[in-house]
């Protein structure tokens, strides 16, 4: 509400959740805002969940701003790491 | 007075006939007294809240807070229901206002009501205590670095929210207004602005703005929090309540 927009994204895979339990992922929302748990006044907050299997269907994060720029920055590097189609 | 009281989970029914859950906090003895609808802040109906609504019930107000997710994600924890309620674009103004004047209907059926109600809100809560204050029968209003009262989000922001300028003309309660210097979100121009608009309609307002405070300078479970600015602000709040909710008969 206090910051910036919210970006969604339909995803598909799975992501490990609530009692340590993997489930099938199909949404992912990221944001900058004030975080719930991190300790920082704001923080890049993905949130990959299942709407489907209800609102405790999530697998959250919420990374400083430099930590989330860092980790684009791997995925973007591990991507291009495998070639297309593998 | 006594520090005594009582807290708990109780239902309101929404304009909508929707199940609304919300926390009640009341001073124990059966004198009378005013209401506060505390609004919870957009990270949702959580234990800091809580707490808040406590607070005011130790002030000695009977205390309210609806979970305003309580459509999209009832009895999920609060951060999963934040979580839900933004990815589905927030709560929208006309049924804030139906669950606030849900909850200020209920304040004001219980015995010991004065008919004085108030209400308070953080952080997307202030710019919703503002909204409530224009369109409900309210006693006392009170702004926490509400964000959007004045200024624009930003473009293709997803929220389904406007800024207030165009409804302040029917603000029906003085309002109390807490920010932070630091803060851009409102930010002092936003800030300046409510206040050179509600001086030119003639709207009681008292606004107060701290140095070396941003946003959320009252969550003392956040590195945001400022000791200083929030004492003072709590301060603030109860002198408020104190004049504006003694009682309509009073």
């Amino acid at each position: 509400m206090c910051t910036y927009a919210t970006v969604s994204e339909q995803v598909e895979g799975s992501a490990k959740g609530p009692g340590g339990q993997w489930f099938h992922v199909t949404d992912a929302t990221v944001y900058y805002d004030h975080p719930a748990h991190a300790m920082a006044e704001h923080t890049l907050n993905i949130d990959l969940a299942d709407p489907s299997r209800g609102p405790g269907a999530r697998l959250a994060v919420e990374l400083t701003r430099d930590s989330a720029t860092r980790l684009v920055r791997a995925i973007e590097e591990a991507l291009a790491s495998a070639p297309e189609g593998m | 007075m006594s520090d005594s009281l009582s807290a708990t989970t109780i239902f309101l029914t929404g304009a909508d006939d929707a199940e609304v859950e919300a926390y009640l906090a009341r001073p124990d003895g059966e004198h009378t007294r005013g209401g506060v609808v505390v609004i919870h802040h957009l990270p949702g109906y959580d234990r800091a809240t809580k707490e808040m609504v406590r607070r005011f019930a130790e002030l000695g107000y009977d205390a309210i807070c609806p979970n305003l997710y309580s459509r999209e994600a009832p009895g999920a924890d609060p951060s999963d229901a934040a979580a839900t309620a933004r990815a589905q674009g927030g709560v929208p103004d006309a049924r804030l206002v139906d669950d606030v004047g849900a909850a200020a209907a209920y304040l004001r059926a219980l015995a010991t009501s004065n008919g004085s109600v108030g209400v308070i809100g953080h952080c997307s809560g202030g710019r919703q205590a503002v909204l409530a204050a224009c369109h409900l029968d309210l006693d006392a209003a009170v702004d926490c670095y509400g964000a959007f009262v004045t200024g624009e989000p930003p473009q293709g922001y997803p929220l389904k929210v406007t800024n207030l300028v165009d409804q302040l003309p029917d603000l029906r309660a003085p309002l109390l207004g807490l920010f932070g210097k630091e803060d851009k979100t409102p930010s002092p121009e936003h800030v300046k602005e409510l206040d050179e608009r509600l001086t030119e309609l003639d709207k009681p307002h008292e606004f107060h703005s701290y140095d070396e405070a941003g946003h959320a300078f009252f969550a003392t479970d956040r590195p945001s929090y400022r000791v200083a600015a929030a004492n003072d602000g709590w301060e603030r709040i109860a002198s408020f309540f104190d004049t504006h909710l003694a009682g309509r008969d009073s």
